[in-house]
């Protein structure tokens, strides 16, 4: 192990070149770019290793390399336990710290589902045990994600996953009494109820964003305002009983709409957005290829406006990838025999660079905060510093990630870190590449490649 | 044309191309020996995964007076009902070397998947609520040899235009072929992205019928009455049902359509369907001569050139 490590001439957020000392996982010291080399732990650790006592510093050449706090993930599936085949902890963690991730939140619809504090700890566990980044494990609110009982949840909170956000993802919470319940318990250890918006009744066989494209194509239609009623009506609640409400993947103009006029209320809402929805439409789904099924639906051009603006403006808190591998047999088969999902650990930040960065919605700060900070606060994860500057000064832990804006790189579906292939940007060219991810000082990520 | 997926991506062209063979093909079926040698050691399969006799059967007639080989490989009873994927099946007609996939699949866009997976050709026989391209075009061949053109005719489809894939393969095909369209039916069943469509809509029948040369009627399921697409079966007789009353408010000339099968007192009164402007009958004659022209199409007219690429 190396303690001490030298990043040469990365620029935190993409300002001034600076050299960054890491030493015993926090950051040691911060100089003009080609100081590093003359600070005292780098010194001493050059000393110490000609005389055999300590290792040689590791020195990253970061010349070019655009730092950013690692990144937090609020909606990931990992699969385990219960669909290996599509993915591990193991496996979908490696993808996260490719992508620049330090924290994902796992969530709860695995098999046996997450719903008690046995297996929140075994996913926890599997996470510290993998190494690649820190798994924040998602509670189920009901038993079974069946939505008729709630699960244990203070049980969840004060077990060694400290598990902090629920939600029964993949399914709508939908009966609003026991919704209510929900939001209304969390309140005793500051969780939050991140809900899956989706009217059950109306969305009863749903395949594709209901509209002409629908029309055209004989998929029955999901609709937005089976997403918006959904929200409006959770906002009511959250405000009545002062609770905490996440939107998971908002998908509509009118969501937008809706959460804007949530948080004008002063209530506690707050919301996700994915990239692909930020960038794919409904359009794609003409092929038939499942690879574009994904649960909300691609909506239209102007929902992903909509949806940049509001997460340009803040509306919008964070961008989460609902990251969801399959296996080719639930993917490579008839549309509505497929399974909705896509992959996004990967490909998140260089989406979110191509709507958000290059169109000058974001500066790297902004993305610093949708990308780590806003998703930290959402998720409670400690350690994360309150605002987006003051990740790469001495004293915090080294929790960041280098990453080269120039970069191009086409997606190879094959190629990928995940077990499964479903990525909806296969055979595109995408900006901007992760080089190394370093979790409280220790590289997980080294040269575009796992440690 | 290597595929029959769609009429949407049908070009007028290759409209005409095909209604223009199914006359040739016509007069095979009045000739003394009903048959033509042009696809001998061509394979047809028929790849059914719901039942249909009726389109099945007009297929493997129409294979059959073009001299191929049919296979009829229906999803009942096969490893497909023991849960094996549509590509592996899709894998095994290839291996078996299949020309040409005929495919009727309850789910849309089936077709268009198989057409990724084998290189032989593929027939949408209907898919989903999606598509079933050969009926809209044995439906235009039908208009026209009755009414000798379908430029500037007015056609009305009326019932289940959301669940219809006859509907939404004739909207598009009629009005390549220059038509203009008016669907009638509940507002529950349509389609709500329907404003992208190239029709009138309206939810008035009677008012309609008199500017209709072709009015054709669309199977209405009982099932979807149980779903509130509307209330109960009388009040949609009494709504959108073409009886005698209404057909008489037709002009003359004007014809009545049904893709079968009928659902006689519910959507179409006996009289109106038995009538003479009536086409039931013809429709399922002239679907094997279409037929015919699609496989020749696909498989026949330019089989040397296949072969050589």
């Amino acid at each position: 192990m190396t303690s001490v490590i030298v990043v040469r001439g990365v620029r935190p957020l993409g300002g001034d070149a600076r050299d960054l000392v890491i030493a015993d996982g926090t950051i040691a010291a911060v100089a003009p770019a080609g100081g590093g080399e003359r600070t005292g732990v780098v010194a001493e650790a050059a000393a110490g290793s000609a005389d055999g006592t300590r290792p040689a510093p590791l020195v990253v050449d970061a010349t070019g390399l655009v730092a950013l706090p690692g990144l937090v993930d609020l909606h990931t599936h990992l699969r385990e336990p219960g669909r290996e085949d599509a993915e591990t902890v193991d496996s979908g963690t490696r993808a996260a710290a490719l992508g620049g991730y330090t924290t994902v939140f796992a969530m709860a619809n695995t098999d046996p589902v997450a719903d008690t504090a046995g297996v929140v700890e075994q996913v926890w566990r599997l996470g510290q045990d993998a190494g690649h980044c820190d798994v924040r494990p998602v509670g189920a609110v009901t038993r079974g994600l069946a939505g008729e009982r709630l699960a244990e949840l203070g049980a969840m909170a004060s077990s060694a996953a400290a598990v902090r956000m629920f939600s029964d993802d993949g399914h709508c919470v939908s009966d609003a009494l026991l919704m209510r319940r929900a939001l209304e318990y969390v309140k005793a250890f500051d969780g939050v109820i991140a809900q899956h918006a989706e009217e059950p009744r109306l969305t009863a066989g749903a395949q594709m964003n209901e509209g002409a494209m629908a029309a055209r194509l004989g998929l029955p239609g999901w609709p937005a305002v089976a997403e918006e009623a959904i929200i409006a009506r959770d906002a009511l609640l959250t405000g009545h009983v002062g609770s905490r409400l996440h939107i998971c993947h908002v998908s509509t103009a009118g969501s937008v709409e809706l959460i804007r006029w949530a948080k004008a209320k002063g209530w506690r809402v707050t919301a996700e957005v994915t990239p692909h929805h930020l960038l794919l439409t409904e359009e794609l789904v003409a092929s038939y290829d499942p690879v574009y099924k994904v649960n909300p639906p691609l909506r239209t051009e102007a929902d992903t406006e909509a949806l940049r603006a509001g997460l340009a403006d803040g509306t919008i808190d964070c961008v989460a990838t609902d990251h969801a591998p399959h296996a080719s047999e639930d993917k490579e088969t008839e549309w509505a025999a497929a399974r909705p999902g896509m992959l996004g650990l990967e490909t998140a930040l260089s989406i979110v660079i191509q709507t958000m960065v290059e169109t000058g919605r974001l500066d790297w700060a902004g993305v610093a905060d949708r990308m780590a900070l806003a998703p930290a606060r959402i998720g409670a994860v400690a350690d994360m510093p309150r605002d987006p500057a003051s990740f790469a000064q001495v004293g915090v832990p080294a929790t960041l990630t280098l990453l080269d804006p120039e970069a191009r790189r086409v997606i190879d579906p094959l190629a990928v870190a995940s077990r499964s292939s479903n990525t909806p940007y296969g055979g595109r060219t995408l900006p901007g590449a992760i080089r190394a991810t370093f979790l409280r000082g220790r590289p997980t990520v080294l040269d575009g490649k796992i440690i | 044309m290597n595929h029959l997926l769609s009429t949407a991506d049908l070009k007028l062209d290759d409209a005409l191309l095909v209604l223009d063979t199914a006359d040739r093909m016509a007069r095979v079926a009045d000739a003394p020996v009903r048959k033509l040698p042009t696809l001998r050691g061509r394979t047809v399969v028929n790849l059914f995964f719901e039942d249909s006799t009726r389109t099945r059967t007009s297929f493997e007639v129409a294979a059959k007076r073009l001299s191929a080989d049919v296979i009829n490989f229906s999803a009942r009873g096969s490893s497909v009902s023991k849960g094996e994927s549509l590509k592996d099946t899709a894998q095994t007609l290839e291996a078996m070397g299949a020309d040409a996939v005929v495919c009727r699949h309850p789910a849309s866009g089936a077709p268009h998947r198989l057409a990724s997976w084998v290189r032989g050709s593929v027939v949408n026989a209907g898919d989903g609520t999606h598509e079933h391209p050969t009926q809209a075009l044995l439906d235009a061949f039908t208009i026209r040899r009755r009414l000798g053109r379908l430029d500037g005719l007015a056609v009305t489809i009326v019932g289940d235009v959301l669940h219809s894939r006859v509907a939404r393969s004739n909207v598009w095909l009629l009005t390549t072929l220059g038509a203009r369209v008016t669907v009638v039916a509940p507002p529950t069943l349509l389609p709500l992205g329907i404003s992208g469509w190239p029709v009138e809509v309206s939810y008035d029948l009677e008012s309609v019928l008199p500017k209709s040369d072709v009015v054709m009627m669309l199977r209405v399921q009982r099932e979807r009455m149980s779903a509130a697409f509307f209330p109960t079966e009388r009040e949609y007789s009494r709504r959108y049902g073409l009886d005698a009353d209404r057909a008489a408010l037709m002009p003359e000339h004007a014809l009545v359509m049904h893709p079968g099968p009928m659902v006689r007192g519910m959507e179409i009164a006996s009289s109106v369907a038995d009538s003479p402007r009536s086409t039931v009958v013809e429709q399922v004659a002239n679907g094997v001569s279409v037929r015919m022209a699609v496989l020749y199409l696909l498989l026949g007219g330019s089989g040397a050139e296949r072969e050589s690429s």
